[in-house]
């Protein structure tokens, strides 16, 4: 009886990673999403030791050549685009730029959404009104029309992009934080912590903004992979990343005129792209379902 | 009310920081003359300030004039419309598409669930919903128009008909009676086929939400204690599903269907560009590339006004059909 009274005491409540990875494990779909984003990123990360070829070199010797599944030589395993660039090379350089774009797209929204979120929650009032009312403009375009408008005024590119991407992003930040703020403000660890005088300054960032980081990760992993597939779609439509970078959604946009003499062209980037996506979606899916404690069952 | 003065000030104020002079562009080589060039300004109303320019345009947008567009002269509403039948017969086929198979999806999801179906249709439904549609609808094109020739690549209908615009709608316009007696069905396939790729294309996305969001809807009703109740009368299971669950699972259902509206919008323009289909989203990444202000700002004012109308009148319909949402 003692020491069965002695066990409970002593028994360490679960870590919290611990408990998380448990639950996450469980879902396969969520870890092949994480090996899936940890590969690009290794790709990403060591691009130019792992690219065969330089990607803006032209093989005046080699153009339009076939991946070496459907008659291709060795030397170019994923064939050539219409100038005589080593797709693979391209491909690989290409998980580079859009990983740092979906990065910064996600650095730059997540940091404005959740300022925003906090502030709007927090004071309520007249500022909460003011805020909400430009989530909510900003909610009535077309993501992808106000990217475009975005990106016309302040001129094409990948900078601009990310910044367009990230504009567009920003709402969705907001109303998730501030929907938890709302809850947390209620709770009695803020009262207590206003009792003892701490600024609100202190409270909102110190306070608040860590019991609200469950859906703020997962919202997170779900803008990497918005943020990643509007700015390759910006590429494609000649207003992101520009020629010769070797950025996916502009190597559609380039090949798209050889789609009937060489689809690989038009194929490879694009699975790239869908894999990328489908990776983050499956991660934050997962992150979803291990961080909710209502659907732990 | 507010929100639609803060779309108005966005769409007039972001359209003038587009860099390039409207005029230049209009004139082209004739610009060089500062006499024409100041009348030319004059004549588009660029010559007032800023602040001007922006009481003026919503003077005339509350009265329904949107102005002309710098680059056909003609009026940007008129424009509007002309090309607002294309987007709203693909969004439609493209909504439909998503209906047909993304409610089926979810449901059999729900019914077999964790089966081998409900990971093969959620998967699917993942793959869906992180597809680059631009890229989807070149796949399309090249295994169904290249690769097996079964559909037509680029347009809303074979060059070969002129079809009198009625109602903009070409599946319904082909089958105006002297149509038919013109052309038989033959137009009306023509229109059908061409439209099948891009309501694909456009409607994969939504498929996927649907199919997820009614699997979700499903699996909470089948929880409840009238089903177990309708079980243990003995009803067949089948009769359950269809009869008690998925009825209450519709509520959230239509929400979906009319919050999708925005995003039917978005589809629309990467769609339309790849198919070079005749509506809205192509016209306005064209006017955006000609520095068309007015077609901009109008086109732009249009689209969001009726995503604030459309998500306000989702937010009603909800309200009526589900009593527990009333406060």
């Amino acid at each position: 009886m003692e020491t069965r009274a002695e066990d409970t005491i002593l028994e360490e409540p679960e870590h919290f990673f611990k408990e998380f990875w448990d639950y996450f494990k469980k879902n396969r779909g969520a870890v092949a999403g994480l090996f899936l984003i940890l590969f690009f990123s290794i790709v990403a990360l060591l691009a130019a030791f792992i690219a065969p070829k330089d990607p803006s070199i032209l093989h005046s010797s080699a153009l339009r050549l076939p991946p070496i599944w459907s008659g291709g030589t060795s030397d170019f395993l994923f064939g050539t685009d219409d100038v005589g660039r080593d797709i693979l090379s391209r491909l690989i350089h290409g998980s580079q730029i859009s990983m740092t774009i979906g990065f910064f797209v996600v650095l730059i929204s997540m940091s404005f959404g959740t300022f925003l979120g906090l502030v709007s929650g927090y004071y309520g009032g007249w500022i909460d009104r003011l805020i909400m009312r430009g989530v909510d403009i900003l909610m009535a375009f077309p993501s992808i029309l106000l990217a475009i408008v975005v990106v016309s005024v302040m001129g094409p590119g990948i900078k601009n992009a990310i910044v367009a991407v990230a504009i567009v992003a920003i709402p969705s930040f907001t109303r998730i934080v501030r929907a938890s703020v709302l809850a947390e403000k209620q709770k009695q660890y803020v009262q207590a912590s206003k009792t003892f005088g701490a600024s609100s300054f202190r409270i909102m960032f110190s306070q608040i903004l860590p019991n609200c980081m469950a859906p703020l990760i997962v919202q997170a992993t779900l803008g990497f992979s918005d943020g990643i597939l509007n700015a390759a779609a910006l590429g494609f439509l000649g207003l992101g990343a520009q020629p010769p970078t070797a950025e996916w959604g502009t190597m559609l946009a380039d090949a798209r005129p050889f789609i009937e003499s060489s689809p690989w062209m038009v194929t490879l980037p694009g699975i790239c792209i869908l894999v990328v996506v489908l990776g983050f979606n499956l991660f934050g899916d997962g992150l979803r379902d291990a961080l909710d404690p209502r659907l732990k069952k | 009310m507010p929100t639609l003065v803060g779309i108005s000030l966005l769409a007039f104020f972001l359209v003038r920081l587009v860099p390039g002079d409207p005029v230049m562009l209009k004139l082209g080589e004739r610009g060089a003359d500062p006499v024409i060039y100041a009348e030319m300004k004059k004549n588009m109303g660029l010559d007032q300030p800023i602040i001007k320019q922006y009481f003026i345009f919503i003077k005339k947008a509350i009265s329904g004039d949107l102005g002309e567009s710098h680059v056909s002269s003609r009026k940007v509403t008129e424009e509007f419309f002309d090309r607002f039948p294309a987007t709203m017969e693909l969004g439609i086929a493209a909504m439909i598409f998503a209906i047909l198979f993304g409610v089926p999806f979810g449901i059999i999801a729900a019914v077999k669930r964790n089966s081998f179906f409900d990971y093969f249709l959620m998967g699917g439904s993942l793959l869906g919903y992180s597809m680059p549609i631009f890229w989807w609808g070149l796949v399309l094109i090249l295994v169904f128009s290249v690769q097996l020739g079964l559909t037509p690549v680029s347009g809303r209908m074979s060059v070969m008909f002129d079809i009198d615009a009625w109602s903009g709608f070409l599946l319904i316009d082909t089958l105006q009676p002297e149509v038919l007696r013109e052309e038989g069905l033959a137009a009306f396939w023509s229109a059908l086929r061409h439209l099948i790729l891009p309501s694909i294309a456009m409607g994969t996305i939504p498929l996927a939400v649907m199919a997820r969001m009614t699997r979700s809807s499903m699996l909470e009703v089948l929880g409840e204690d009238y089903i177990r109740t309708a079980k243990a009368k003995g009803l067949p299971y089948s009769k359950i599903v269809i009869l008690h669950a998925f009825r209450n699972a519709l509520i959230p259902i239509i929400t979906i269907i009319g919050l999708m509206f925005g995003s039917i919008l978005t589809g629309a323009i990467l769609t339309e560009t790849i198919f070079s289909w005749p509506g809205i989203g192509k016209w306005l990444v064209a006017s955006i590339n000609a520095r068309d202000y007015p077609v901009i700002q109008g086109g732009v004012l249009f689209i969001a006004t009726m995503v604030v109308i459309v998500n306000a009148s989702v937010d009603f319909i909800y309200a009526y059909i589900n009593p527990k949402m009333r406060t």
